[in-house]
């Protein structure tokens, strides 16, 4: 890993691995990186705003107001938004919806797994406050608590219009430098972690997915 | 020792040139395609802005030295291409490095990339790298039959191996293009540059957007923009070999421009019109038409020119 210069700071405990699987994954902890030389990361921001690639993983019901923006209609493409197949290429997570125990654990492996800087955007009524499912036996209700959202949209559903307009306002964010949520992860790991655990029951994976 | 220099310098402007149009054509192939769609489309400099971006994250996973090395290769094997494909007829700027047989070289030099992405993809660890990667080789290995078929019907026709002397031969007029003097030989390699352009129906192995398989599976930040810049480079080095060996090459700029756009419609429209094959089904095509149409080339240009 590129980035903080004292590697092996804190070692991750990685509690819930059994041994096999212990040897295959990283222990170090991940720190939060500045971005560096104010005028260059201003012209880097406005780089990011304009290339936003969309993980393509529908999170909750929400998802499918995603799929209508990439067609004729609306053509989010003009926009500089796109669809990234895989968490690595991605910097744009969209919460779907309303996001259940078993989603947010794959929500957590694929946050992790994309790079800094990255930016979340919660979609619904259900990741602010539980929407209509706010008192599901499976269902959480403030996505905030689990991993740094950057952006709402608020509405059941909210339509394509909304999800367009909450991209154009993420973009004059990003393009402010008010987009530092991947750093805010990283700064308050342990209050994440320990929310995260609350409800993952079976954590069978390494404390962060590199 | 200075006149080594002034070659080397030719030779960064004619990778910078290549490389700045590879990825401009990409943007304005997005947005013809666009418009077809009915839509407005990305910008047309977006690439840059994706190249930079990615370029310039904050942090990046390795899984090793080979990981590291495997875009690396792929730019050295795009690079690599162009350096001794002449982008212009005659021009002491744009003629890069040529020398008798220097096409057996540019062959090899097409497959340098894809191995080296191979190893590294494999050095990731991730099932669908594998995949995707044996896939890209398979696809591979059938499309260069049809050309290696139609590079042996060329060298049968021209009597030489080199790029520039092929050129050469073409440019009494519009009569002596291949095209025209071989066009058995020019239709086989149309068709396997269908498949090494990688748009549908011959692309599953890096599938756009919606299946998240395929080499590049594992690859981030400035690895990813080392492959999107490669993706640009290899993209024009081998628009302007088609161009050099079958449509007469170019003398100016301008000329080298329209010809590559109208030689990257042909795979732009193919693959706008068809959906996509399975590996399996993507070579079989390869190794029954596109061969047989090589192989009469061949044997038809030992007929005609090997008097």
């Amino acid at each position: 890993m590129r980035g903080p210069k004292s590697k092996n700071v804190q070692e991750l405990a990685n509690d819930g691995l059994t041994y096999p699987d212990t040897e295959f994954f990283c222990k170090t902890r991940p720190m939060p990186v500045e971005g560096q030389f104010k005028a260059m990361e201003q012209v880097r921001n406005w780089a990011r705003a304009n290339s936003l690639h969309v993980q393509a993983f529908g999170t909750g019901c929400g998802a499918v107001e995603l799929r209508p923006l990439m067609t004729a209609r609306y053509d989010a493409y003009r926009y500089g938004v796109m669809g990234s197949p895989t968490p690595r290429q991605s910097c744009v997570f969209v919460i779907g919806g309303y996001a259940s125990v078993k989603t947010l654990k794959r929500i957590v492996v694929s946050y992790e797994q994309m790079q800094n800087p990255k930016f979340v955007v919660a979609l619904g009524s259900c990741t602010v406050n539980g929407g209509m499912y706010w008192d599901s036996y499976n269902t959480i209700n403030r996505i905030d608590h689990y991993i740094p959202v950057d952006l709402y949209v608020s509405g059941c559903m909210p339509r394509p219009e909304a999800l367009l307009a909450g991209f154009v306002k993420l973009k004059e964010m990003i393009k402010e430098g008010k987009c530092e949520g991947a750093n805010k992860y990283l700064e308050n790991f342990d209050w994440y972690k320990a929310n995260q655990k609350k409800i993952i029951k079976n954590w069978n994976m390494p404390d962060y997915n590199w | 020792m200075s006149d080594w220099l002034v070659k080397g310098g030719y030779a960064v402007v004619s990778v910078t040139v290549a490389a700045v149009y590879g990825v401009l054509l990409s943007g304005i192939i997005a947005r013809t395609l666009a418009r077809v769609q009915g839509r407005i489309g990305i910008p047309v400099w977006q690439t840059f802005i994706d190249i930079f971006k990615n370029a310039t994250k904050r942090t990046a996973v390795s899984h090793g030295i080979m990981f590291y090395l495997g875009p690396v290769f792929r730019v050295a094997g795009g690079i690599g291409t162009l350096l001794f494909i002449p982008l212009l007829y005659d021009s002491e700027v744009f003629g890069n490095f040529h020398f008798a047989g220097d096409i057996i070289l540019i062959i090899y030099f097409m497959a340098f990339g894809a191995l080296g992405m191979a190893l590294g993809a494999a050095e990731g660890g991730h099932p669908y790298s594998a995949i995707g990667v044996g896939r890209g080789l398979a696809q591979f290995a059938a499309f260069e039959v049809p050309f290696g078929l139609a590079i042996i019907s060329l060298a049968i026709q021209y009597n030489t191996l080199s790029v520039y002397e092929i050129v050469g031969a073409q440019q009494a007029g519009v009569a002596h293009w291949t095209l025209f003097t071989n066009p058995l030989a020019t239709i086989a390699a149309m068709l396997s540059l269908l498949g090494s352009t990688g748009y549908a129906p011959f692309d599953v192995v890096g599938p756009p957007q919606e299946i998240p398989t395929g080499p590049r599976t594992e690859f981030q930040s400035e690895f990813i923009s080392l492959m999107q810049l490669n993706r640009a480079i290899f993209a024009a080095a081998k628009l302007v070999l088609y161009m050099d060996l079958f449509f007469g090459g170019a003398t100016n700029l301008l000329e080298l421009m329209i010809k590559t756009w109208a030689i990257y419609m042909v795979p732009i429209i193919v693959g706008a019109s068809f959906p996509r094959y399975r590996i399996d089904q993507a070579i079989r095509f390869f190794l029954r038409v596109p061969t047989l149409i090589g192989i009469a080339a061949v044997i038809v240009a030992d007929y005609l020119f090997n008097a």
